[in-house]
């Protein structure tokens, strides 16, 4: 583990390099620094623009649908007989999931800069699903790469892509995931640098996208303090979220970084378990590395060749994480476990069942861990977990790991 | 810096009147003895400096050619030692040809920046091209690569104007690789008149010698580009030549050494027919 000094404070970063401790940076070809200098240009200037946030936040009530509820989950309270639980409804935004919060931000960013193409990578379909939505809405063309092992498993996020007006491009490098997804992504954008907005859809990536994709779903832990101490009156005791690329998490821990006694639990995918490579545990089974333009947590081998790693939920896919995640990690403010795809695929079932709500698959990495956490503390202790997105796109995996047809 | 084998190379086609050719294969690709038979061939076939491909499994700024090659590589077992004992290999029978190490950063921060320099000198290398270190990241490996005498060779594209290319230029030696159009190795080669007019706008920031690369296939095209450059870089090329040669489990189908052999031959032709013409 790496030696990392404990801040005074932790919501300060990343500092000018773009760094958090060793971890993030501008690791680009040259081809695209000038471009990601110009993004930063751009975005300093945007986050401090009264008429930018003012944009912004209506698009965010009125399109999005925010704030999302903080919703006491009673039924699953009572079901597992410890701590309150509840839930952060990101996933009755509009398109069904936290990255909607993003992609609103990003789009105003392009248009700002005066792009006239959107490329966007995509996993679970989310971001990918979020983004058509942005560019159909501020009339861009939009392409979004998806891996073809993906493609397979959401089906019918690629056709909500598709409806809303977007290419989707299939990419079969590697095993067809986020990670092929992602180069295919930077390859394209390097092609057409002059004209190209690259809307990343997590919160990794070049600085200065791990900071904005940060600041545009901080809106999540920011709207949840507020209503848990409208509601209980008092901050909550652990907070949880799922972290693939870490998006929906930074953006409810960010806000309660410097609130020591809120303990904060970040879920890795588990996969199949961390005793082989059939996971997507970076931090808890990988090392520091470089990809994709930042240094963090990877699953790699002795090499330095990237593995492609495995998880039920195609949103948990990527062998990589968020860099702040990774400078998080090392300070120990939070801690970051893994849900195995058994645990996860319960949790699933269980929130159907006892809260009438179907979970993303990714969500219910977060709330399987409540389910282990919420028994072993006091019935007035409370935790929050983030139901990220909602499960619709995967009822045809959940379907086929029950062996049923669809 | 004290000179390097890449300084007294460019130094010599200097004065011979015409540009350099700069060829890139990949290390390992198919294999580890048949790479290395590739690369003992080139400097015969007419290449002045050797780019020693790192196979990497995510290359964010490659074509589906040099992709595939590095996939080949990897899948043959080829690691960063073995690439390095490649280059101490080659340097049994060849002391003057310069050699380039391109690829991306994972895989020499894992090895270790600090080892892999001492390791890389003492294999005989010269340079170093890094895709992924801007010089925004300098102090990660350009830096030490300098205190460590090894060239750190930079990346300037069309995107990098008059502004920036100070900073560019600042920790390069060896030679400035322009990379003739925005996009991935492999692509169509951009508008030659254009790269022209980038080589003379570089030229006026340096006096390092300025090679060109990203989409010069033929020995014409090597001629043209190479009648404003100092260097021609073909790469996506000669990885074609062997993966033509290759049968679908990547068995040969003939010498994949003499089919780099054919077209090196062919390119250095090309180059040197490049100043014939604006002598």
């Amino acid at each position: 583990m790496n030696e990392t000094v404990q801040p005074n404070s932790f919501r300060t970063g990343p500092d000018e390099q773009g760094m958090f401790g060793i971890f993030g940076g501008r690791f680009v070809a040259e081809t695209l620094m000038p471009l990601i200098l110009d993004l930063e240009r751009h975005w300093n200037e945007a986050k401090d623009d009264p008429e930018f946030k003012a944009e912004l936040s209506a698009l965010s009530n009125y399109y999005a649908g925010r704030p999302s509820k903080l919703y006491f989950a009673e039924g699953l309270t009572r079901h597992l007989g410890g701590a309150k639980v509840y839930f952060k409804r990101e996933d009755l935004n509009h398109t069904g999931s936290h990255k909607i919060n993003n992609c609103l931000g990003q789009i105003l960013l392009a248009k700002r800069m005066g792009k006239k193409r959107i490329i966007a990578e995509t996993g679970a379909g989310q971001h990918g699903v979020a983004s058509a939505t942005v560019s159909a809405r501020f009339g861009f063309p939009c392409v979004v790469y998806m891996g073809a092992t993906d493609v397979e498993r959401q089906k019918p996020n690629v056709f909500r892509m598709k409806l809303l007006g977007a290419e989707v491009k299939p990419v079969s490098a590697g095993h067809g995931t986020l990670k092929d997804a992602m180069n295919e992504a930077l390859r394209d954008w390097v092609t057409n640098v002059e004209d190209t907005y690259y809307l990343i859809g997590t919160a990794a990536g070049p600085h200065p996208y791990p900071e904005l994709v940060r600041e545009f779903q901080s809106v999540i832990g920011s709207e949840a303090r507020a209503q848990m101490l409208e509601l209980e009156g008092r901050l909550p005791d652990a907070i949880i979220a799922a972290v693939g690329g870490g998006s929906n998490a930074i953006g409810l821990f960010h806000p309660f970084l410097d609130d020591k006694d809120v303990r904060i639990i970040g879920v890795e995918a588990g996969g199949r378990g961390l005793d082989g490579i059939e996971h997507c545990a970076s931090m808890n089974a990988g090392r520091p590395g470089v990809l994709h333009g930042n240094r963090t947590y990877l699953l790699q081998n002795e090499d330095g060749q990237i593995l492609d790693g495995h998880s039920i939920s195609a949103g948990l896919d990527y062998p990589g994480v968020g860099p702040e995640h990774s400078w998080l990690r090392d300070t120990g403010r939070v801690e970051y476990v893994p849900i195995l795809d058994d645990e996860a695929l319960e949790a699933f079932k269980l929130t159907t069942k006892v809260e009438g709500i179907i979970p993303a698959l990714e969500s219910a990495h977060a709330i399987a861990q409540a389910v282990k956490l919420a028994p072993t503390m006091g019935k007035d202790q409370i935790i929050v977990v983030n139901l990220s997105g909602r499960g619709d796109k995967d009822v045809h995996t959940v379907a086929g790991m029950m062996g049923m047809e669809i | 810096m004290t000179d390097t084998r890449i300084d007294r190379r460019m130094a010599k086609i200097k004065a011979e009147g015409r540009p350099a050719l700069v060829t890139y294969f990949m290390g390992g690709d198919p294999n580890y003895e048949t790479s290395l038979k590739v690369m003992q061939a080139l400097p015969k076939a007419g290449a002045d400096i050797i780019e020693l491909g790192m196979p990497f499994s995510d290359p964010m700024a490659d074509g589906p050619a040099i992709q595939a090659a590095g996939l080949r590589a990897l899948k043959s077992g080829q690691t960063l030692a073995k690439t390095l004992k490649m280059a101490r290999e080659f340097r049994k029978t060849d002391d003057e040809t310069p050699i380039v190490m391109m690829g991306y950063y994972n895989p020499i921060y894992i090895y270790g920046v600090d080892r892999f320099l001492a390791d890389a000198k003492q294999s005989g290398i010269d340079g170093l091209i890094v895709v992924d270190l801007p010089p925004e990241m300098d102090n990660e490996l350009c830096v030490p690569a300098i205190k460590a005498g090894i060239n750190f060779i930079r990346l300037a594209t069309p995107t990098t104007d008059d502004k920036r290319l100070p900073k560019v230029l600042e920790n390069t030696s060896g030679f400035v690789y322009y990379v003739s159009m925005t996009g991935i190795t492999g692509s169509a080669l951009a508008n030659t008149a254009k790269v022209s007019d980038a080589v003379k706008r570089i030229k006026a920031h340096t006096d390092l010698p300025v090679c060109v690369g990203f989409g010069v296939k033929t020995a014409e095209q090597a001629r043209t580009i190479g009648a404003s450059a100092d260097g021609v870089v073909v790469g996506t090329a000669i990885v074609n030549a062997i993966a033509n040669v290759l049968g679908p489990n990547g068995e040969h189908t003939a010498d994949p050494a003499e089919a780099v052999v054919t077209l090196v031959n062919g390119l250095a032709q090309g180059v040197r027919a490049a100043r014939l013409e604006t002598a």
